[in-house]
């Protein structure tokens, strides 16, 4: 079904590119032939009651867990980088990949509604990417996410970053099969950002605060926005960051490290 | 808006199934939503009734049973019912639980003809 009006027309909004590859152009047109008639109501106290238990988040579950088994066969560490706009995922990623440069293959999943940017700096660094445009989606689903697995033929024994669409609410709910959901935040942000989106903190095992050589020069509290976010999850990781200057990247890394199983 | 995505799934889930069922029409789709699922009820509505134009569910009604959420307190071994996601437990005050209810996001029954 269309995502942009609901309507029974196939989506074709999203796209999954290479960085150089073209666009195709899916032109976003309807023709309904209406059948039947508009002006019917329903009462409920006839029909048949068919009872089906099911759970709606079920077939992105099952993608999800297909592409899980996936990952672990080939012992790709997966991680769902998710966030609000402009907390520096992709700078993030350009340091990181440049770090681990010829001592562990990274790949990555660019997701944004719109345009190749990211993918484009992503594509600098070296690392193997493909873009999804989600069109008017706010958020990666987990056959997207298979989908450009595959176009990535990613290598055996190696990190794939997804980069989720920017987005603090909706992310949260899609579970794509990473092994861990890593929650970015930067110091130009509210300290209060885990109890206004609770539910993206309570999801995530790690969250990275960035930006902090802009601390001197902004209200943000670290350890207040730590108790908030332990509050919503007891159990997760902080790990301080500036990825423009370089600050704490050892400790992200060692971390990375540490989980790629040898 | 992760509603629409959630109001077509639903749409998607109850037209195969009635399909198969050789319905022509269906009067209405029963949830049950919890309290902490990250679901804007509102929302959902809204969507839904957008989702389900051009679909034999066009116009079908929506009943939504709300799931309080409820915890167990690992440190005082007692269950209680949270409000939002970072409320204390009431006894102890510590946030150390775990969730049994709230998260639910499924589709119970629906209704054809």
């Amino acid at each position: 079904m269309c995502d942009t009006c609901g309507c029974g027309q196939p989506n074709e909004a999203v796209t999954i590119r290479k960085p150089g590859e073209e666009r195709h152009s899916h032109p976003h047109h309807h023709e309904h032939d209406h059948s039947h008639p508009h002006d019917h109501s329903h009462s409920h106290d006839h029909g048949r009651e068919i009872v089906i238990e099911t759970d709606i988040l079920a077939k992105n579950n099952l993608i999800a867990e297909r592409n899980r088994g996936y990952f672990e066969a080939k012992n790709i560490f997966t991680l769902n980088l998710v966030s609000s706009p402009g907390s520096g995922k992709t700078t993030i990623l350009e340091k990181t990949i440049s770090s681990l440069k010829n001592q562990i293959t990274c790949a990555v999943i660019e997701g944004d509604q719109q345009t190749m940017n990211d993918a484009d700096r992503i594509d600098a660094t070296g690392a193997a990417v493909v873009q999804v445009n989600t069109g008017t989606g706010c958020h990666l689903d987990s056959n997207m996410v298979n989908q450009g697995a595959k176009k990535l033929n990613v290598e055996n024994d190696s990190i794939l970053f997804i980069e989720n669409v920017g987005n603090l609410v909706c992310p949260a709910l899609f579970d794509l099969g990473e092994a861990h959901k890593v929650v970015i935040i930067s110091v130009t942000e509210g300290d209060d950002k885990p109890h206004k989106y609770p539910t993206m903190f309570s999801v995530s095992d790690i969250c990275i605060i960035n930006k902090i050589d802009l601390l001197p020069y902004v209200d943000f509290d670290v350890e207040k926005c730590k108790e908030y976010a332990r509050q919503v999850n007891p159990n997760i990781k902080f790990i301080e960051i500036s990825a423009t200057k370089g600050d704490g990247l050892n400790t992200w890394t060692e971390w990375l490290h540490s989980n790629v199983k040898k | 808006m992760h509603e629409m995505t959630i109001a077509m799934n639903i749409v998607d889930i109850v037209c195969k199934q009635a399909n198969d069922e050789n319905a022509h029409i269906i009067n209405s789709v029963d949830l049950e939503i919890g309290e902490l699922s990250g679901i804007m009820i509102d929302s959902l509505e809204f969507c839904f009734e957008a989702a389900c134009k051009n679909t034999i569910a066009n116009g079908a009604g929506l009943n939504i049973n709300t799931i309080k959420a409820e915890a167990f307190c690992k440190s005082c071994n007692k269950n209680f019912t949270i409000e939002s996601d970072f409320s204390p437990c009431p006894t102890c005050d510590n946030f150390n639980y775990e969730l049994l209810k709230g998260k639910e996001l499924s589709i119970k029954s629906f209704n054809i003809d």
